[in-house]
């Protein structure tokens, strides 16, 4: 599996964001996306995800299921929790479960409470999502991103507001989704705990240089 | 199917939960109609003769009331770029959307519309032409008024934005809807001819509404 990007270029607002940017990421690769703020981080990955459209370049992905777009193969974590208050923690991570995941008819029994459980929220279930914390709310979206597979992960600062507890559980998650062969691009500023990943500077962009990617 | 079926409970139980906007359509109508007689005097043929159209009305800005928070809720908590990322098609998703608003404030105006009429002093007859051409109408309502909520997270405007876009599209329905009401309560035009007209127009909105809307949601998020 390869996700590449070729000559992406994105215009937001009349204002050109990146342009010439290259990447390659393989299956069991982390791309780590860094740059000053407004640089583009964010903007890359929603773009990837299929939220913004390309002003030029294209993005193909080798190797994933043919008959489904890239968007669908991936899980995009960004800024805001995609949480429903008023319903509880396991209403919540349900929906998704059934709105994202066409393959299987009837999600499996007891994958919630894995999910849950493997965030650390195992004992809130029943619990109305309006009462969990920053944390909290942040630790609910990462159960999503495990209790339905998909191969890409898009994360958008994944860290934020994560105690260093949970930090390390997601460098966890993040090695083991790597290990079975998964890609992960992540938008972040400082160590996200993955060792071995490339790393893709934005915003240090001046006309006709393109960016490169270290390995 | 599933997805939509997820999607539809997801939606009905916000609106009943606390905080969802499933009761406030409905309290909405139920002032706006009362306030009615106060205004005009207690006149009763008066009433009587308007009180299809305030029914109508009332039952048009309640069902706005709560449309602009359809989209612009899903889209303040990420939720809408979930589902625009999902192999659902959106337009499949804003139906199934639709319809759980529907039935969580659309149909409870319908419901009310019998006690409403004493206020109006319609009679159980009048009523229920009244309650009868809601039923049919109410679904246009909701899903013209869903362009202007995909409309209004796709230009970042909200609240009365919405209500100026709707309000002129919906001149149709209600339109038809009075029209087929009295002509069921005083005549002499056949209830027949306006009902169905109004009946035609639900038909097209769906349709329109949900393709619009879509399309409207995804230019949007550019």
């Amino acid at each position: 599996m390869r996700l590449e990007g070729v000559a992406l270029a994105c215009i937001r607002g009349g204002r050109e964001v990146f342009a010439g940017l290259e990447f390659l990421v393989g299956g069991g690769e982390a791309l780590l996306v860094t740059g000053r703020n407004g640089a583009g981080k964010s903007t890359l990955l929603r773009l990837v995800a299929g939220l913004v459209r390309p002003a030029g370049g294209r993005l193909s992905l080798s190797g994933g299921d043919p008959e489904r777009s890239i968007a669908e193969q991936a899980h995009y974590l960004g800024h805001l929790d995609a949480l429903k208050p008023s319903l509880t923690v396991g209403e919540n991570l349900r929906f998704w479960m059934r709105y994202l995941d066409l393959a299987s008819a009837k999600p499996a029994e007891g994958a919630e409470y894995t999910a849950l459980a493997a965030v650390g929220l195992g004992a809130l279930t029943e619990l109305p999502a309006a009462y969990l914390s920053a944390g909290q709310r942040r630790r609910l979206s990462i159960a999503r991103l495990l209790a339905v597979k998909r191969p890409i992960w898009l994360l958008d600062e994944p860290t934020s507001a994560l105690d260093r507890d949970a930090q390390d559980m997601l460098a966890g998650l993040m090695r083991e989704h790597l290990s079975g062969g998964g890609i992960i691009a992540a938008a972040t500023h400082g160590p996200i705990g993955l060792d071995r990943a490339r790393e893709l500077q934005l915003g240090a962009i001046r006309p006709g240089i393109h960016p490169g990617i270290r390995p | 199917m599933n997805a939509l079926a997820a999607m539809f409970m997801r939606d009905i139980r916000l609106a009943v939960r606390v905080g969802g906007g499933g009761g406030i359509g409905v309290l909405f109508f139920l002032i706006v109609v009362v306030l009615m007689p106060f205004a005009i005097g207690p006149d009763m043929a008066l009433l009587g003769r308007i009180g299809p159209a305030i029914l109508w009305l009332g039952a048009l800005l309640a069902s706005l009331l709560t449309l602009e928070r359809l989209f612009a809720a899903d889209h303040e908590d990420g939720s809408l770029d979930l589902i625009l990322m999902s192999d659902t098609p959106l337009e499949l998703a804003v139906a199934a959307k639709a319809l759980a608003h529907w039935l969580t404030t659309g149909l409870p105006l319908v419901i009310a519309v019998p006690l409403l009429g004493l206020f109006m002093n319609l009679d159980g007859h009048a009523s229920a032409a009244v309650a009868l051409t809601l039923l049919a109408g109410t679904p246009a309502l909701t899903f013209i008024g869903l362009i202007g909520a995909a409309l209004s997270v796709a230009l970042r405007r909200g609240g009365l934005l919405l209500a100026v876009l709707v309000l002129p599209l919906t001149i149709p329905v209600l339109v038809f809807g009075v029209s087929a009401s009295n002509a069921a309560i005083v005549g002499p035009l056949p209830f027949g001819t306006p009902f169905t007209i109004l009946c035609a127009l639900t038909l097209t909105s769906v349709v329109i509404g949900i393709f619009a809307a879509a399309a409207a949601l995804r230019h949007g998020m550019e």
